[in-house]
């Protein structure tokens, strides 16, 4: 037996060996490569650590960094195991920020808390499930690719948010780009920092591996992602399976975009999209597609981002080293393949990219 | 008006080199969505060595082994390994991203320099013409090298036996296994020539359309240049048509705004996403991608 093959069956039998060790390879590349360019990975190391988790208010930026990947990441997990290619989450959490902040600034600013609280919530899921509809829509009923359509998609949402904060949602006295403050009734309870939507997206990542694991509903979106040929054989229709997955995910990172402005920012600016589409992919495979490890792997994510401010300001080291960490976090995700993470590495597409519609399988 | 239509080829140039690298590489049956993260890695290769060298040219061809070398991580993982395309391509723009700016960041700190500028070339004789001459053919070599190699790369498509492996490889890798075709060296091959073309593409970032690199300064161009791939139906000709009409439409925008014509940009810059969008959807009769985009090649048990 060679080494490789040694060490592929020490990833069958402990999978969680890759999941410990992609982030940490990840992070001692990241240092290793640190120390070439001059720096001291040491002390950056641990001013990344005091960020994350130093004290109590170090926590909390850790929480609220952690929160809508924790949403997102879900998303992407219960997408991916429809075998739904949705890198929309971007996308996503942005109409549902915007959808979110029109409900509480313009349509109802006067309405009590407890009905502008779940409008608000509800707009923003509405939001993104309408923009991952129109993925599915294209890829169901006109044979698009998912991947395509929801990445040009994550730019017109993009560019929809510009326009809103220069248009129909700009402040009132039109000084910047950017919302009127949302009224206090719209704003989610808070103990200090620590809103009331981390707790909440927590139970959302529960559910959704409650709802993929423990309901007929959840076994036939993951019976269309193992094999749609089968599935249909079965009786199943993968296009409804795939608008479900698409619906669900998108009203998830709705929900995420909806609880930063009710939550964090409380007004909606451009700067609002941080990426937290995109490092969804690598929580959602650094938990290998399960709702209950996206829990940890969103901490991990959130924890860096929290730590990056703090590690830029104290050793000197440029925040933006926590994309290579994701980046490589993915690619490492990907190499030590194990499990759920290898099947959808291996597996070759059931349909190719572009080509007929869904619909014309057998 | 000439000025508008010197603007619309000037910015078309680097989106179709860059979008004849991506439909080299996806006529092969291989989708690279890191093409943003090539781009931008060409950008700032090509701009850190031409301010160390003083010299445009080495720095055009750093850019282009700035996106080759990351290209050769997506196809060890995408091609050798492989690993799901799709994902593999989103962890190239997300290291592209992060690599760029730790590394613009630890060499110039706040204080970016610029970088030696690359001139427009007057072609002898045509840019005489009057009025159109000096808008078509006064461009920077950018634009004249995508055109050549539209030309080069339908050629070798429909007229040379690589160019056929190629498209077989991508049409039927198992079918192209089956003739002999070595199915992952072409898709190898066509991975780091492709994304050698998007960074000499990103190139023209830093070097020709302003002096300076910025963080993130592709901003979307790559995905940009991915639509114009499928909004020119996997086409030479059809590609540079739409890089043309994306060309276009950017100089539009430029232009009225500066006639003082109040236009939301943020509808311009929407325009290119939303228009391949729409084209999409509506286009009728089967659509041209090659058959086995997307698809990992696995050589069944013998």
């Amino acid at each position: 037996m060679t080494a490789p093959q040694r060490a592929a069956r020490l990833l069958e039998r402990a999978p969680w060996v890759a999941t410990i060790g992609a982030p940490v390879a990840a992070i001692g590349i990241v240092a290793l490569g640190l120390a070439l360019l001059g720096q001291r990975p040491g002390p950056a190391l641990a001013a990344m650590l005091r960020g994350s988790f130093g004290d109590a208010d170090a926590v909390v930026t850790t929480l609220l960094k952690a929160s809508p990947l924790l949403l997102t990441g879900t998303a992407v997990a219960l997408s991916f195991r429809c075998g739904v290619w949705n890198i929309g989450a971007e996308g996503q959490l942005v109409t549902g920020a915007v959808l979110a902040t029109a409900m509480a600034t313009r349509i109802a600013p006067d309405a009590p808390a407890f009905v502008l609280l779940p409008l608000c919530v509800a707009a923003g899921a509405a939001g993104g499930a309408a923009l991952a509809a129109l993925a599915g829509l294209l890829r169901v009923k006109r044979g698009v690719s998912e991947v395509i359509a929801t990445l040009l998609l994550n730019f017109v949402a993009l560019q929809a948010l510009a326009l809103a904060v220069h248009g129909p949602l700009q402040e009132t006295s039109a000084a910047y780009p950017q919302s009127d403050a949302l009224p206090a009734a719209a704003l989610l309870p808070a103990a200090g920092r620590l809103h009331l939507g981390v707790a909440l997206a927590g139970a959302m990542a529960v559910a959704t591996a409650w709802l993929l694991f423990r309901t007929p509903a959840g076994f036939r979106l993951r019976a269309v992602g193992l094999s749609p040929v089968a599935a249909r054989f079965a009786g199943l229709s993968p296009e409804r399976e795939v608008m479900h997955a698409l619906v669900l995910a998108g009203a998830l990172a709705g929900i995420a975009g909806a609880f930063e402005v009710m939550g964090v920012t409380r007004r909606l600016f451009e700067g609002l999209a941080s990426g937290a589409g995109y490092t969804a992919i690598a929580v959602a495979l650094l938990a290998r597609l399960h709702p209950l490890a996206v829990l940890p792997a969103a901490l991990f994510f959130g924890a860096l981002e929290a730590g990056a401010g703090a590690m830029q300001r104290n050793a000197g080291v440029p925040s933006v080293v926590t994309q290579v960490v994701q980046g490589l976090v993915i690619l490492l995700s990907l190499g030590f393949g194990a499990g759920e993470v290898r099947l959808l590495a291996g597996r070759a597409r059931s349909r190719p990219l572009a080509g007929e519609p869904a619909a014309r399988e057998p | 008006m000439d000025a508008l239509l010197e603007a619309a080829l000037r910015l078309a140039g680097p989106l179709l080199l860059a979008a004849l690298g991506e439909l080299l590489i996806e006529r092969t049956g291989v989708i690279n969505i890191g093409l943003e993260g090539v781009m931008l890695c060409g950008a700032f290769g090509a701009f850190a060595c031409a301010v160390a060298t003083g010299s445009p040219a080495i720095g055009v061809v750093t850019g282009g082994v700035a996106g080759c070398a990351l290209g050769a991580v997506f196809a060890l993982f995408a091609v050798v390994r492989r690993a799901d395309q799709i994902v593999v391509g989103t962890a190239i723009n997300l290291l592209a991203l992060g690599l760029t700016g730790v590394a613009s960041r630890t060499l110039y700190g706040g204080a970016v320099p610029t970088a030696p500028a690359i001139g427009t070339v007057a072609l002898p004789g045509l840019a005489a013409i009057p009025t159109v001459g000096p808008a078509l053919f006064v461009q920077p070599p950018y634009v004249y090298a995508a055109l050549a190699l539209a030309l080069a790369i339908g050629l070798f498509f429909r007229r040379t036996r690589p160019g056929l492996r190629w498209r077989a490889v991508g049409e039927s890798a198992r079918a192209a296994d089956a003739e002999g075709v070595a199915v992952t060296r072409v898709r190898v091959v066509a991975v780091l020539v492709g994304t050698f073309l998007g960074g000499v593409a990103g190139s023209a970032l830093p070097l020709s359309q302003s002096n300076v690199f910025t963080e993130g300064m592709t901003a979307g161009r790559g995905f940009i240049a991915l639509a114009i791939v499928i909004f020119g139906r996997w086409s030479p000709l059809g590609v540079t048509l739409a890089a043309l009409f994306f060309g276009a439409a950017h100089a539009l925008q430029f232009w009225l705004q500066a006639r003082g014509f109040d236009l939301p940009y943020p509808l311009f810059l929407m325009f290119p996403y939303a228009v391949t969008l729409a084209v999409l959807g509506f286009s009728t009769g089967r659509a041209r991608a090659p058959e086995d985009l997307g698809r990992a090649y696995r050589r069944e048990a013998a």
